[in-house]
């Protein structure tokens, strides 16, 4: 065991000893540290609060003395977005856990906007959003904050029901036993045991956050042209003008911002997290992070979480500590028929104005070619998707193996998924039009380029996760070559797998939007293919066809997922699960 | 002890049903009644699936019964009546030892100071000083349930629920937390007024209660009551603490006189008979046990339970196989094996698969029924679903399920048909 256990140890067995002390260098260094955060924060947040002929005083350039400062405001529109996904988690995933008809509704919505191309959204959200701080910088930020939030919020609630709902029964017991109130309840027993899997899932969430952030900030719907202050900016004027020393300069100014996001709030958060795993006993590789055990060597934390500590005294002050009912009673059959009829109405409503909308403006013949092109599209998925397991399967199973490489590899790996693959795209665009390539063909790859990472690091984790006496009794009996791979490594690393595979394609299909599209000053190349699609009948604002495709996405996204991924995972439950 | 007081009733309860299943027509427990006094320790033993944790659960409001009621007797101060031990302990791994056992207070509005000072007093008082700060993977299986104890008393309840609370432990740490626990009973250092003890351990039972409710299976119900009247503290292995210890045996082995043996063994009755899960190593190695010395045939349930360190729960389901493949039968608390199973006992592999095959077709309705469709269908296939289903009309899908799991593993063991999991069918096939 680490030295820093053994601190831990120390701390929790005489709290008293530590109070008293006279500041230490500890303390000093992290009060450098968050007062220049907060310094940051409020120097960025206040940027947002101008009216939007300040964007055309100001216009977006190329001066790498500005990029700091747009990285800034990249990032808390990061954190902006996740804040609101933390809040909409709360809400919603608790009111499908408490309410089962608003679980009836809740989680199949929560399933397909998991699958819904958000990229396809912006054109909605930015007109909206708009409209509603008509001559704001605030109606554009929050248009691109509500596309990352879209990116991010429905796997955090998605994950945050789900552990509601697999609440120990035993502590269930013992809560409603003691008959703690709703509020208290939720403060001591939910939100505690739900939080290591929300952790995760919000870290996936702003992985996944980046791409869209870089691809929200400027965007053109029909004649509104913004381009909020950030990196995603920042790129798109370096492509217009073609210029490439300013591209290689975002591609730094985002591989810093991903570094210190990394080691000054993921890392110390999933150390902190560690704390709520429900076992019982002992881990022995807790995860470790420096940032986080300054912070516990000084007094601050107290004062950083002290809004938070508030928050949870004030919502116990307010406390009605009504008892929790000791068991559901369940609604009669009247009101279940009502509620039924309320949302099939709901749905008929909702399909009727769907159509209707659609069917104003468009005909037969534009859903046949967006059939077409969704299936083109499709193909390319598939086929990359087989690609990158054919390449990284191997590799990542090679390195999970390796526990010194694993472990300094999987932290790169996570970094790469998190790195927004679109601003590396200029780069595949130049080589295209040097070597005068088919864009059709070798465009295909930008789909997976940011989402291959997922396949590789879920791999590395299920090869190291591989029993060593499995490892030797392999060993033992000389399996090697090809029935090593079928008997062993394969079918142990298989659910693994598919989990990242199941992420990268969803992702897969989302960069379509952005990568079957893509510019280099003039030169503008293209690929048949259902984003191509969408991504073209946004740049002209014609709604009608931004839905179509996005609902035709949707559904071959959802198809997907239900009839190959689903059906592979409960194989792998089934079959493949070390007990 | 409970001689010695005057026996105030303390909660009574009356005509408790509580039904299961998908329509909620199976009865867990069913019109069962009873009284706890003040000062007593009350058992209830009974296997699982006896539905003594479902009265326990009501008891605590944390199910409400079909029918009937629970009635606690009027206290003057306002503090909870119940609290419960847990099997599994059931702490907080966020909270300290301290903060779980705070916990009912805080719910209750104790104020800080008070909750905190009253906190010490109780993990003072279970043996727990020290650890106050602890989280409970620090600690071991045995504090981890001081800390549970802690938790319940701190709260004051007239009645504590014991819901088995040592069969997570190993035999010395049970063993050393029950003496301590009788203890601080029998010194009054607990404000506690009565404790009722769910166990599936005859012994732990004999040892710790006044009087003794021997459930039931399917449905739940009071089916004796004991009283316990040895002195504490009590000696295992005095002869009129055997003598209980066998006697709550047969008594629980005993089948109501006139039924025939295989009749009533397992809820159910022809295909819809519901198998318990016994796999057919417990069933050769009891029959084994038995025929060897220095039982020679016929051996008492209490020495067969201590020889092989398993408790009822875990030994009356192999012994009830056993009489249900008529390998042994049950005279007062022995079992006895069938000259049957003796043949069995001295077979080789092979010829102990048949005659374990024909004891499967002859007795076990399932089984014979599943071979009688492979023979009668061409293909000699069958899907698994198509008797889950047949199941499902008599039984809860888990049941069913784990019926059909039994019924698998058996019949693949005697070599009568084979399972084919992937493709979810039974054949005749020879997998080799």
């Amino acid at each position: 065991m680490s030295e820093i256990t053994f601190r831990t140890r120390v701390l929790r067995a005489s709290p008293r000893l530590w109070i008293g002390l006279a500041p230490n260098r500890a303390d000093l260094a992290a009060f450098v540290l968050l007062a220049a955060i907060a310094v940051a924060a409020l120097k960025g947040i206040g940027g947002t609060v101008a009216p939007i002929a300040d964007l055309a005083q100001h216009p977006i350039t190329l001066d790498p003395a500005n990029l700091p400062w747009y990285a800034l405001r990249t990032t808390l529109r990061m954190f902006a977005a996740l804040f609101a996904s933390l809040a909409f988690t709360f809400v919603v995933a608790t009111l499908a856990a408490r309410s089962r008809r608003a679980a009836q509704v809740i989680v199949p919505a929560l399933d397909i906007l998991q699958s819904v191309p958000i990229l396809g959204f912006l054109t909605f959200t930015v007109t909206f959003f708009m409209g509603l701080f008509p001559g704001q910088v605030m109606g554009a930020e929050l248009a691109s904050i509500f596309a990352i939030f879209t990116s991010q919020a429905w796997n955090m609630a998605f994950s945050f029901y789900q552990s509601l709902r697999t609440v120990p029964s035993d502590l269930d017991e013992v809560s409603r036993g003691f008959a703690l109130s709703p509020v208290r309840r939720f403060l001591r027993l939910d939100l505690p045991f739900a939080t290591p899997a929300l952790v995760w899932n919000a870290m996936m969430s702003m992985s996944g956050g980046w791409f869209f952030v870089v691809a929200s900030e400027a965007i053109t719907v029909g004649h509104t042209t913004v381009a909020l202050p950030g990196l995603g900016s920042w790129l798109a004027l370096a492509i217009e003008r073609q210029d490439f020393h300013a591209i290689w300069l975002a591609v730094g100014a985002m591989a810093v911002v991903i570094l210190l996001y990394d080691q000054l709030v993921f890392r110390p958060v999933v150390a902190w997290a560690d704390r709520f795993r429900f076992e019982q006993t002992a881990g022995t590789d807790r995860p470790k992070s420096w940032a986080y055990d300054l912070f516990r060597a000084t007094k601050i934390l107290p004062l950083i979480f002290a809004p938070v500590t508030a928050l949870g005294r004030l919502l116990l002050a307010l406390d009605p500590g009504g008892r929790s009912r000791p068991a559901r009673a369940p609604g009669g059959p009247r009101s279940e028929w009502l509620w039924r009829a309320l949302v099939v109405a709901a749905l008929g409503y909702g399909v009727w104005t769907l159509a209707d909308y659609v069917a104003a403006t468009l005909t037969w013949h534009d859903a046949a070619s967006v059939l077409g092109l969704a299936l083109l599209t499709l193909s390319r998925v598939v086929l990359l998707i087989a690609l990158a397991s054919l390449i990284w399967v191997p590799v990542g199973v090679w390195i999970g193996l390796r526990p010194v490489w694993a472990e300094r590899l999987q932290p790169v790996a996570q970094f790469l998924s998190a790195f927004p693959a679109n601003i590396l795209f200029p780069f595949a665009v130049i080589l295209i039009v040097c070597f005068n390539l088919s864009p059709a063909i070798w465009l295909s790859p930008l789909m997976i380029l940011g989402t291959q990472w997922y396949i590789l690091f879920n791999v590395i984790a299920g090869a190291s996760a591989i029993p060593t006496d499995l490892r030797e009794a392999a060993g033992m009996f000389g399996v090697r070559g090809w029935q090593w791979w079928r008997d062993v490594a394969l079918p142990a690393v298989f659910p693994y797998y598919v989990t990242g595979a199941l992420t990268a394609s969803g992702g897969s299909w989302n960069a379509s939007i952005v990568a079957e599209v893509v510019t280099w000053g003039h030169q503008r190349l293209e690929a048949p293919g259902l984003g191509a699609w969408i991504a073209k009948a946004t740049a002209t604002g014609d709604y009608p066809r931004v839905a179509l495709g996005i609902a035709t996405m949707s559904a071959f996204v959802l198809a997907f997922n239900h009839l190959v991924w689903r059906p592979m995972y409960r194989f792998a439950e089934r079959r493949l699960r070390l007990a | 002890m409970a001689s010695t007081i005057t026996l105030r009733p303390l909660v009574s309860v009356e005509h408790l049903t509580h039904h299961y299943g998908p329509k909620r027509t199976q009865p867990v427990i069913d019109d069962v009644s009873i009284t706890l006094h003040e000062g007593e320790i009350v058992g209830l033993l009974g296997r699982s699936g006896s539905g003594k944790s479902t009265l326990l659960r009501s008891i605590a409001g944390l199910l409400r019964p079909d029918r009937g009621e629970v009635n606690f007797a009027a206290r003057d101060d306002a503090s909870p009546d119940v609290a419960m031990v847990f099997q599994t302990f059931a702490l907080f791994p966020w909270l300290t030892v301290q903060q779980n056992v705070e916990l009912g207070l805080e719910a209750r509005r104790v104020a800080p100071v008070e909750r905190r000072a009253r906190a010490l007093a109780a993990i003072d008082l279970i043996g727990l000083d020290g650890f106050e700060n602890a989280y409970p993977k620090e600690l071991s299986g045995g504090m981890r349930q001081r800390v549970g104890l802690a938790r319940a008393i701190v709260v004051d309840p007239a009645l504590l629920l014991l819901d088995e609370p040592f069969s997570a432990l190993d035999v010395l740490t049970a063993e050393t937390l029950r003496t301590d626990l009788l203890d601080l009973w029998s010194e009054g250092r607990m404000p506690i007024k009565s404790m009722l003890l769910v166990t599936h351990n005859i012994e732990e039972a004999v040892l710790m209660c006044d009087r003794i409710l021997v459930f039931s299976s399917n449905p739940g119900r009071v089916a004796a009551e004991i009283e316990v009247k040895l002195p504490q503290p009590r000696d295992r292995l005095d002869p009129a603490f055997r003598a209980m210890v066998d006697a709550i045996y047969a008594r629980m082995t005993a089948r109501p006189a006139g039924t025939p043996v295989r009749d009533g063994l397992f809820p159910g009755t022809g295909i819809s008979m519901a198998l318990p899960h016994v796999s057919t190593n417990s069933i050769a190695g009891l029959i084994e046990e038995v025929d060897a010395q220095p039982f020679d045939g016929r051996a008492a349930m209490a020495e067969l339970g201590d020889s092989l360190g398993l408790e009822i729960d875990e030994l009356f389901p192999i012994a009830e196989t056993l009489q249900l493949l008529r390998f042994a039968d049950l005279r007062g608390a022995d079992l006895v094996l069938t000259p049957e199973a003796r043949r069995y006992a001295g077979a080789d592999v092979d010829q102990r698969k048949a005659i374990f095959g024909h004891a499967l077709i002859a007795h076990v309705p399932l089984a014979q029924h599943i071979r009688r469709i492979l023979d009668e269908r061409a293909s000699h296939r069958a899907t698994g679903g198509r008797f889950r289903d047949e199941l499902e009309d008599h039984m809860s899908p888990e049941y069913a399920a784990a019926t059909l799991r039994t019924v698998t593993q058996w019949g693949r063991y005697a070599e009568i048909f084979a399972f084919d999991e992937d493709q979810d069918s039974f054949s005749l096939e020879d997998p080799a």
